[in-house]
């Protein structure tokens, strides 16, 4: 089984220091050394972004994808073959917005696999510009005249959408990422998990410091029932919008919001997953006793 | 009279500069590296009250295509900026461009294509798109990237015309270096690109048209594409015109294909974008050298101007071609390839090799060119043949 460092290739991150990613890649990492998952049982795969750059930091059966379209490939993958446990890595432009379809569909067909968001608000490998989970109002230098939209609500969206699993973590709290790590890539299903990631060199809005004054746990909130789809939705509701907002004025809840065991999955329903190409022709056949019969 | 002033800027910043000054009523545009900072200066300047300009921030850009196809549609001025994936994401919608008709102006900052993935320069996001329908002007520096742009806007906009139009830069080395340019006053600048009358607009409440309706079999789409290819050829005339009413203003040449040394050369390199300046630095070389190298820049790709090129090389005992991108499977890349074709009238046949060279942002060193033109004299005292699919510097 791979430890943490054999997760590591011979790159070094070219992360910034201090970004959320570096907290992000190793709660993945020692997520998948605790999980004890065997290197053929698992598969990678990236969107582009400076998330996606992870797919070079990464040693692991892997897939660096375009802007926007790892789900589709993370897709085929898991489809290829069931047997393998799909993660997917993702920005918050490249999943939700350019490739925000993919997020709507593969919700709807609740597929098994893990998506990871990196979510820092913001484009970071392009420098700096807004994305769809840019506040209103922010400026960036795509957007002098501050953002004119509102921001994409993926816990919302998801939710609404029936998704199995939805959670949001916090990439300045790498215990608690790691414990929905662990149960987004057990649940079966199509699991969502948007992490709050700082991007320390283009975001300077929303900081490590700004989600510590801010960010407190579900699973802490006295009443809170994660099989609760209405509970879940008005709590995403209540909360995505006010990044603007001061601390004491609202906060922003991380942990499961949602959870369902036992609704089918998208792989439950095709018949021809039942017995998957790849084992039909693990074995050459010997089919000399077959042509005997027709005389040789 | 035109007033410039010279400026030390990117090519990017001087592309976005003269966006500015062709005054378009509609940018819709998604970032990518190296055409991001078009884009983004363009935001400042529509920011600051400098452009009164509907600057729309879309997700992806095949909407952002698709916005601007909406908007042109509608009788808008409209431009945009994109590379590489982009350009890729847009396939569709460039298309719908050209065959409905949509004068709309792109900055193109050319970048290689995924995968795997590189950001760096090479001429296979905009070759990808060269049947798309689309004028395309490639720049070999930042000041011809700032001159084509305002040349496109007339070019797009000719009621003759009528097409879209791709101006191509150099991802990086054009894009993003400081180069020293001369920019032109607004004002005249205003009054080349004039008021654009658009026709058959959408917001023509007294003329409702439909744009893009049905012209399936039996329809007139055979008829269509004629149109088009009559526009495409028409375009050749407007481009000379508007390139040489450029000239008179800007006080520098334009041709659709620009040579140098070529009135007593022996060997000759068919080039287009930033590499022509290194071609022409080695060419200079080897001339106080005595051998008679000329270059021959091509400015223009679509319409491709064969005719002049054919007379360019009228003469030349050997001829290679630099292409910047694969054409995988043909004789060549996609330059070698026009290039070899506008030769066949000629009445002696001359022998064509073709380079491929600089993808993904590999160097172009000078000593490769020497190496072209060392090959050249070979080939031209029959020493040598001309060898296919050189990968110029290849590991
Ligand atoms: C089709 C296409 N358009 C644009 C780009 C350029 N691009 C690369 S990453 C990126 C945005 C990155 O933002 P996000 O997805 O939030 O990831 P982050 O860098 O913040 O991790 C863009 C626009 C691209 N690679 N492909
Ligand atoms: S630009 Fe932002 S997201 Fe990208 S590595 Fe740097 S801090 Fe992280
Ligand atoms: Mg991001």
């Amino acid at each position: 089984m791979p430890k943490v460092a054999d997760f590591e290739t011979a790159l070094t991150p070219t992360w910034c220091p201090g970004c959320g990613n570096h907290a992000m890649w190793r709660a993945l990492k020692e997520t998948l050394e605790e999980l004890e998952l065997p290197w053929t049982d698992f598969a990678m795969v990236w969107g582009i972004g400076c998330h996606g750059n992870g797919a070079d930091f990464f040693r692991c059966q892997g897939f660096h994808s375009l802007h926007g379209r790892a789900l589709p490939v993370a897709t085929g993958i898991a489809l290829s073959n069931p047997d393998l446990k799909v993660i997917v890595e993702m920005g918050d432009g490249d999943g939700y917005g350019i490739g925000g379809n993919h997020f709507i569909h593969s919700v709807r067909r609740n597929i098994d696999m893990t998506a990871i968001f990196h979510n820092n608000q913001i484009y970071g490998l392009t420098t700096g510009q807004a994305s769809p989970t840019s506040d209103q109002f922010m400026k960036t230098p795509s957007t002098p005249g501050g953002v004119i939209e509102e921001p994409v609500n993926p816990v919302g969206v998801a939710v609404a959408q029936g998704a199995t699993f939805v959670a949001r973590g916090f990439a300045g709290d790498i215990p608690h990422l790691k414990e929905l790590y662990k149960a987004a890539i057990q649940h079966e299903g199509f699991a969502v998990v948007d992490v709050f990631q700082p991007c320390v060199t283009w975001n300077k809005m929303n900081t490590f410091k700004w989600f510590r004054d801010r960010v407190y746990k579900l699973e802490e909130l006295e009443g809170y029932d994660v099989t609760d789809r209405t509970m879940a939705f008005e709590t995403s509701m209540k909360t995505f919008h006010e990044l603007t907002c001061a601390p004491d004025e609202c906060k922003v809840p991380i942990g499961i919001f949602y959870r369902e065991e036992g609704a089918a999955t998208y792989q439950d329903d095709l018949p021809q997953l039942k017995a998957p190409l790849y084992k039909l022709a693990e074995k050459p056949r010997d089919i000399s006793k077959t042509l005997e019969s027709y005389g040789g | 009279m035109a007033t410039q002033k010279t400026v030390s800027a990117t090519g990017n910043a001087v592309v976005a500069d003269a966006m500015r000054q062709c005054k378009p009523d509609v940018m819709a545009a998604y970032p990518i590296t190296p055409q991001t900072t078009i884009v983004e200066e363009f935001a400042g300047f529509v920011a600051k009250g400098r452009v009164h300009t509907e600057y729309v921030t879309v997700e992806s850009e095949h909407s952002a295509m698709s916005a601007c196809v909406g908007a042109s549609a509608a009788g808008a001025r409209v431009m945009t900026a994109t590379s590489s994936q982009g350009l890729a994401l847009m396939w569709e919608e460039l298309h719908v461009a050209s065959g409905m008709r949509l004068p709309i102006v792109m900055a193109n900052a050319n970048r290689a294509l995924s995968a795997p993935i590189n950001i760096h320069c090479d001429h296979g996001d905009a070759m990808g798109a060269r049947d798309a329908g689309w004028v395309m002007l490639f720049a070999e520096t930042a000041q011809e990237a700032y001159d084509n742009t305002i040349m496109a806007t007339r070019i797009a906009e000719n009621p003759a015309v009528l097409l879209p139009v791709m101006s191509c830069l150099d991802g990086f080395i054009t894009t993003h270096s400081i180069d020293r340019v001369d920019v032109l006053d607004d004002e005249s600048v205003a009054e080349f690109v004039g008021e654009y009358a658009p026709q058959n607009a959408l917001l023509d409440i007294d003329q409702p048209v439909t744009h893009g309706a049905f012209a399936g079999l039996g329809g007139p789409f055979f008829e269509f594409k004629r149109a088009q290819r009559d526009a495409m050829e028409r375009s050749r005339e407007v481009i000379s015109s508007v390139g040489a009413e450029y000239s008179e203003l800007s006080g520098r040449p334009f041709g659709a294909v620009e040579s140098w040394g070529m009135e007593d050369a022996d060997v000759a390199i068919v080039v287009i974008g930033s590499t022509a300046g290194n071609v022409r630095h080695v060419a200079r070389q080897l001339r106080a050298e005595g051998v008679k190298a000329g270059i021959v820049k091509v400015r223009v790709f679509r319409p491709f101007p064969y005719a002049e090129l054919a007379a360019a090389l009228s003469g030349v005992k050997a001829v290679a071609v630099l292409d910047r991108a694969e054409s995988f499977g043909a004789e060549g890349g996609p330059l070698f390839l026009e290039v070899r074709s506008a030769l066949y009238d000629a009445e002696t046949r001359v022998p064509v090799a073709g380079y491929i060279y600089g993808l993904g942002g590999s160097d172009v060193r000078l000593e490769l060119i020497e190496r072209v033109y060392s090959d050249l004299s070979d080939i031209a005292a029959g020493t040598a043949q001309p060898g296919g699919f050189v990968y110029l510097g290849a590991r």
